[in-house]
């Protein structure tokens, strides 16, 4: 009984053991680094538990957002041409991108999965049924293929839609199609395959959410693996009544960074050893892990993304209309203009940059790691900065056309109804003096974050830490130099 | 074995005191104050010109134009906002009295990129720029040097 009330409160870790009454009020056990403390979020709030582990909870957050993704896709087809009037354009790309990028990834890491409505379909067509646990799935049961078990596809697939993003941003029409493309796919894919075979491997969105995500201050893990060693009949892979094996084909006992879990709490209803926990952590304490970035995937996932923030601004918030209109697809050759620079600046200039920053590194240390090796850890030191800069992108855009939702969600359409009294609002940009401030504040944040992952992976590389320091400084100048480009885009 | 909390706190005091060198020191303007006459085009979806750059102090008498569909001009954090309709000029005076960039985005619904028509007015000596810049670098600087000293220590 005293060990499971101290299982509670602390997660499976150390971080109150001093003061657990189990183990005595002193002891002369000494507190774990702050990198491996742990706060078990259910235990400690036993109502939000009991919410969680109801079969009803995902089902239903899904239900709920699916009835504004449906309206978002009506609005798109039917609705009004103008996008900042349209309910599919502002609900989607102005009010779920910044709750997602600004709130949700930093904040709650991968609870978007949890909750989203696009995949849903699918998964109920699969388990015949919206809210009923641990059946069997119907699908034909085709097996993903080996060699596209990574990121590729994620990488590929994010890398169109940011090349046609000034369409999909502005015509209703093209965004109401992206959405249903991807809720098509989904469920087709449900149909082929077992569980979240589109999640995981293909969804463009889960990518990125799933790497960023694992700078977030909370994740489900399980509070003791020795238990899942012990335990034969493993009904987190295989379900039972009380819920599915699995969605995202994870064994929770080797769970240990955010990026491969759903977070659709399935395990934690399915395991009887009550092993499965929701905890708060030290934010990013899933980056610079030994042998983290086990594919060159990854790394590439984090170069693009920080690249595609840099390119973002710049095209669509800065002065260069020209580029603009070629992002816009006005001319084939002007768009082909932008296409080439946009895919050579993502997948070939800056990976290639910080190629040559990591040999940098490795030159300067005297450890026995692979520059390939090398390559894949540092790059985790790009996420925080890249996390950094998306929110500073999302917190501009949204603080300037956030007012847009006030008209479109009293006229969703833009067929002239009025039915919370707020369609005439007009156009009000908030805080349009404090904004930079604001992005300017996110964005140091990001770089000292990543810094500090650097450093992680460089004390770790040498451990005696003779050379580690100087490592790190080439790359320490790449995130340096990147944070100084996003400064002069948004202040300069 | 307990180390000394000493240094630590005294690098600490260091950043800080460089931090907030950065965040207050002025940085003083050399030019004399001047009135610029600009003509600005609204077309869609861009401002010609798209860039405008004076000293602090300076005063900008704008007149605005529009060259095919109805357009507006509202100016970030000076909350300046005019309406401009084909054939029909606007002028407004700018006292640019606080330094930094300064978007100017259009007001009035003209078109699909209606929320990305967007210039720029910068306003030197860019002070924010300089500020963060600088935050950023001796930031990243002592993390390093810190990280540095207290292993080798």
């Amino acid at each position: 009984m005293a060990g499971e009330r101290h299982r509670r409160h602390c997660g499976g870790g150390d971080v109150d053991r001093r003061r657990d009454p189990a183990v005595g009020v002193k002891t002369l056990v000494r507190k774990p680094p702050a990198d491996e403390r742990r706060l078990d979020v259910l235990g400690r709030m036993p109502r939000l538990r009991r919410v969680v582990m109801s079969r009803s909870f995902q089902p239903v957050s899904m239900l709920l957002l699916l009835a504004p993704f449906a309206l978002a896709i009506v609005a798109g087809l039917l609705g009004t041409s103008a996008g900042n009037r349209n309910f599919g354009i502002v609900f989607v790309w102005i009010v779920w991108w910044a709750v997602l990028m600004v709130l949700m990834v930093p904040g709650f890491g991968r609870i978007w999965c949890t909750i989203c409505p696009i995949p849903a379909p699918g998964e109920w067509i699969q388990r015949r049924g919206i809210i009923g646990g641990g059946g069997k799935l119907r699908t034909l049961g085709l097996r993903w293929p080996r060699r596209l078990r990574n990121m590729w596809i994620q990488n590929v697939g994010f890398l169109i839609l940011a090349l046609f993003s000034m369409i999909i941003l502005t015509r209703p029409t093209v965004s109401a199609g992206v959405i249903l493309g991807l809720a098509g796919v989904a469920v087709s894919m449900s149909l082929l395959f077992e569980n979240r075979v589109f999640c995981k491997y293909v969804c463009p969105i889960g990518g990125f959410i799933g790497l960023y995500s694992m700078a977030a201050p909370i994740e489900l893990r399980v509070r003791d693996t020795q238990v899942c060693v012990d335990h034969r009949s493993k009904d987190c892979i295989t379900g039972n009544e009380r819920g599915y094996g699995c969605p995202w084909m994870v064994y929770p006992g080797k769970l240990d960074r955010n990026l491969d879990c759903g977070f659709c709490t399935e395990c934690l209803k399915t395991c009887t050893m009550d092993n499965v926990v929701i905890n708060l952590r030290r934010p990013g304490a899933d980056l610079a892990k030994p042998g983290g970035g086990k594919q060159i995937d990854e790394a590439y996932k984090a170069l693009i993304m920080l690249a595609c923030s840099i390119i973002y601004p710049a095209v669509l918030f800065g002065p260069w209309a020209t580029v603009r209109g070629w992002a816009s697809v006005e001319s084939l050759w002007g768009w082909a203009i932008y296409a080439t620079a946009f895919l050579s600046a993502t997948l070939l200039f800056v990976p290639g940059v910080f190629w040559l920053t990591v040999f940098a590194a490795q030159r300067r240390s005297a450890t026995g790691v692979t520059i390939r090796q090398a390559y894949r850890e540092y790059a985790h030191s790009l996420i925080p900065l890249g996390l950094a800069a998306w929110m500073a992108f999302s917190v501009g855009f949204a603080l300037t056309n956030g007012s847009y939702a006030l008209a479109a969600v009293s006229d969703p359409l833009g067929w002239g109804w009025n039915l919370f009294g707020t369609s005439e609002t007009g156009w009000t940009p908030y805080l349009s003096g404090t904004a930079p401030a604001i992005q300017a504040a996110i964005l140091v944040g990001g770089l000292l974050f990543s810094i500090r992952t650097t450093l992680r992976v460089g004390f770790r590389h040498d451990p005696s830490g003779t050379t580690a320091t100087r490592a790190a400084v080439p790359v320490v100048a790449f995130l340096l130099a990147s944070t100084l480009a996003l400064l002069w885009l948004y202040l300069g | 074995m307990q180390t000394s909390k000493r240094p630590v706190i005294a690098r600490r005091s260091v950043l800080l005191l460089l931090v907030l060198a950065a965040l207050l020191v002025p940085v003083p303007a050399f030019h004399a104050p001047q009135t610029h006459r600009i003509s600005i085009d609204a077309s869609q979806f861009e401002y010609s010109p798209g860039r405008l750059t004076v000293n602090r102090g300076d005063t900008l008498q704008v007149t605005l134009t529009a060259s095919d569909v109805v357009h507006g001009f509202f100016l970030d954090g000076y909350e300046i906002d005019a309406r401009v309709e084909p054939g029909i000029s606007q002028q407004f005076t700018v006292s640019a009295d606080r330094s930094g960039k300064f978007n100017y985005r259009c007001s009035v619904s003209c078109g699909p990129l209606h929320p990305f028509m967007i210039g720029e007015l910068v306003v030197g000596p860019n002070e924010p720029l300089w500020r963060a810049s600088a935050i950023a670098v001796i930031a990243a600087a002592a993390m390093l040097i810190g990280a540095g000293t207290r292993r080798s220590a």
